[in-house]
């Protein structure tokens, strides 16, 4: 290969990056990210062990009190990171252990496939042994057998990177049987998987991790009561798990004052924004933060484009305003005005751009990556596309918004076994609700004349 | 081509596809990992399609039989999969995101471009086996956006501009 091919392949290869120095980091307030290196290498075993590494691991194992876990957890209101924003103590609790019941699993949901969805591979990327931290206090807490790192496929480096982190940790006795002289055994295996974002859904995940088609569950039984091979499962977030080692280190209290009393909600998030800013990136900023801080941190809109909407955390959370960009970006806060904060990651949408192509584009990703298991999201999803393609044409029939707002309605939560369809119809639902001009535009004249 | 064994002999297809001893050890390996061997069904297909690029007919019977499971177990699996392919794929494979992001920072262009530069859409092979081109869904590269993958390879941002070159390295 011709050095020039090679340093243009270089030049546009794509790497995770934190846009935020080393010095603006510090154990005390940024527990995600403080490690992090400003070249962006690894923090292997070594150096991670030079920076606290695994200190709550021998902390918590020492103590030999499971229990007390889960109810530091509980305590710091440690919320799932990976949308929905449960209570990972609450989680926990619920997980049946002891008696007769067969020590079961710890899986991470890394299947990280939310569009507009970014952090989870840089935690992966740039700092494995904190998630495998979080893991061991994950199975010692929930008496899990066995951990997954059920990955995405497409994240090959992620899998490269985990891989041999969790060799270094084998090696020094981090997992393995007799865990630190503790007399616990737990071991990690990384699963990768082969496409499709409904892997993410939980029980849809355990389904993929059994070798079967990934079909959602349905709850009850919740993964906590009979979940992989009928044992009791936990499945959680990267970044939720990530959270873990700190909280048990430094106590619910610590957590709780991370986010500076912007909200009830505590602790630290990997917040980021894409689409069309100056400098698109990821920063861990205190929970509650607003979106005018962050876009302001990605330099705001490029060139002179105007704010016309934005997704808060993804692609199944619904539209808010420019007017909604003082808002506290917690869970609580973010669900009152109709959305949901869902992964914390910003993705812009400038005044220039059509909400109805926008919101095609977007139908078209949940109508491909429907499982197909209920009639309203395999049939629904579809045909929400069609409506929306021929509106973007200006195509459009008297009564498709009405039809629209059904379908949306029909797919809404409650209506089918998983929170796919739901996803999708949140940010139709608010599309339709913010910027129904714009769709009523996409019907043609003629058919307006014949309705009056 | 390697030796054939008596082992993969019964289970040589049609076309011609043998599961590789080197592949099958290393589907008996991966499900250890798991309760039940089902579980490495769909590493499996990724083990076959490693070697030959897609997975054949013949192969889905092939690793029904080593794991122990039925054929149309394997078969669901591998049809529900968007990464498994069923049809023959060209030496490289371009994964262009479409997802949100991308769509908001030119993915429509970068489309346009790779369809004019390979002279195929989407689920087509170059003439010369060299490309396939297929949608695929966020990359979570979105700071990076558009991004699009080629192989084991992830790049953004990617202008149109950047193609010739980059696709020149996948020769």
């Amino acid at each position: 290969m011709s050095q020039s091919i090679a340093s243009q392949r270089q030049s546009v290869r794509y790497r995770s990056r934190l846009l935020q120095p080393e010095s603006e980091r510090s154990a005390d307030t940024h527990p995600l990210t403080w490690r992090l290196r400003d070249d962006g290498e690894v923090v292997w075993l070594a150096e991670y062990l030079r920076k606290e590494g695994y200190d709550s691991v021998s902390k918590a194992l020492g103590n030999g009190d499971p229990k007390a876990i889960i109810a530091t957890l509980k305590e710091a209101n440690v919320r799932g990171r990976g949308g929905a924003g449960f209570s990972a103590g609450l989680k926990w609790s619920l997980t049946l252990q002891g008696g007769d019941m067969p020590r079961g699993y710890i899986i991470c949901n890394a299947d990280e496939m939310e569009p507009g969805t970014f952090k989870d591979r840089l935690l992966m990327e740039q700092q494995p042994h904190l998630l495998i931290e979080g893991m061991i206090l994950a199975a010692y807490a929930n008496n899990s057998r066995y951990g997954y790192i059920f990955l995405r496929g497409e994240y090959l480096e992620s899998a490269r990177v985990l891989n041999r982190a969790l060799e270094e940790a084998r090696e020094a006795g981090w997992l393995g049987p007799d865990i630190n002289g503790s007399g616990f055994d737990f071991d990690i295996a990384v699963h990768t998987g082969a496409g499709r974002y409904i892997c993410g859904e939980e029980t849809a995940l355990i389904n993929s991790l059994e070798g079967k088609r990934a079909n959602p569950r349905t709850k009850p039984p919740f993964p906590g009561q009979s979940g992989a091979w009928g044992k009791p499962s936990v499945v959680n977030n990267v970044e939720t798990l990530c959270n873990v080692p700190a909280v048990i280190l430094n106590g619910a209290d610590w957590y709780q004052a991370l986010s500076g009393g912007r909200t009830d909600d505590g602790g630290s998030k990997l917040y980021g924004v894409s689409g069309p800013v100056e400098k698109p990136g990821l920063w861990e900023l205190p929970m509650g933060i607003t979106g005018r801080e962050i876009l302001e941190r990605a330099g705001g809109m490029r060139g002179n484009r105007q704010l016309k909407a934005w997704l808060p955390g993804g692609a199944s959370t619904g539209f808010l305003l420019p007017e909604h960009l003082d808002l506290p970006l917690d869970f609580d806060t973010v669900g009152k005005e109709g959305s949901r904060l869902g992964t914390g990651l910003l993705t812009v949408v400038p005044q220039d751009k059509s909400m109805v192509a926008v919101m095609r584009n977007l139908e078209e990703f949940f109508a491909r990556e429907s499982c197909g298991w209920c009639t309203p999201c395999r049939d629904g999803l579809p045909w929400t596309v069609k409506l929306l393609q021929a509106l973007e044409l200006g195509q459009g029939e008297a009564g498709d918004i009405e039809l629209l707002d059904k379908l949306a309605a029909d797919c809404g939560p409650g209506q089918t076994f998983c929170a796919h369809a739901p996803g999708a119809a949140m940010p139709l639902q608010t599309a339709l609700k913010h910027f129904r001009h714009e769709f009523e535009q996409g019907v043609t004249a003629r058919s307006k004349a014949a309705e009056v | 081509m390697m030796a054939t064994t008596p082992q993969t002999e019964r289970i040589i297809g049609s076309d011609g596809f043998q599961l590789h001893p080197a592949d099958e050890a290393a589907m008996r390996a991966e499900a250890h990992h798991y309760e039940q061997p089902q579980a490495a069904s769909i590493e499996a297909l990724k083990i076959v399609q490693r070697r030959h690029g897609w997975v054949p007919d013949e192969a889905i019977a092939a690793i029904a039989r080593v794991l122990g499971i039925g054929p149309g177990e394997v078969e669901g699996v591998a049809t529900f999969y968007s990464l498994i392919f069923r049809q023959p794929v060209g030496r490289h494979v371009v994964l262009v995101c479409d997802s949100s992001s991308c769509f908001l920072t030119g993915f429509d262009e970068l489309k346009q471009a790779l369809v004019r530069e390979l002279g195929i859409d989407y689920g087509e092979t170059t003439t010369d086996n060299r490309f396939t081109l297929l949608p695929v869904c966020c990359l979570g590269a979105c700071d990076g956006a558009p991004a699009l993958m080629i192989d084991d390879d992830t790049y953004g941002p990617v202008a149109a501009d950047d193609l010739p070159g980059l696709l020149e390295a996948y020769p």
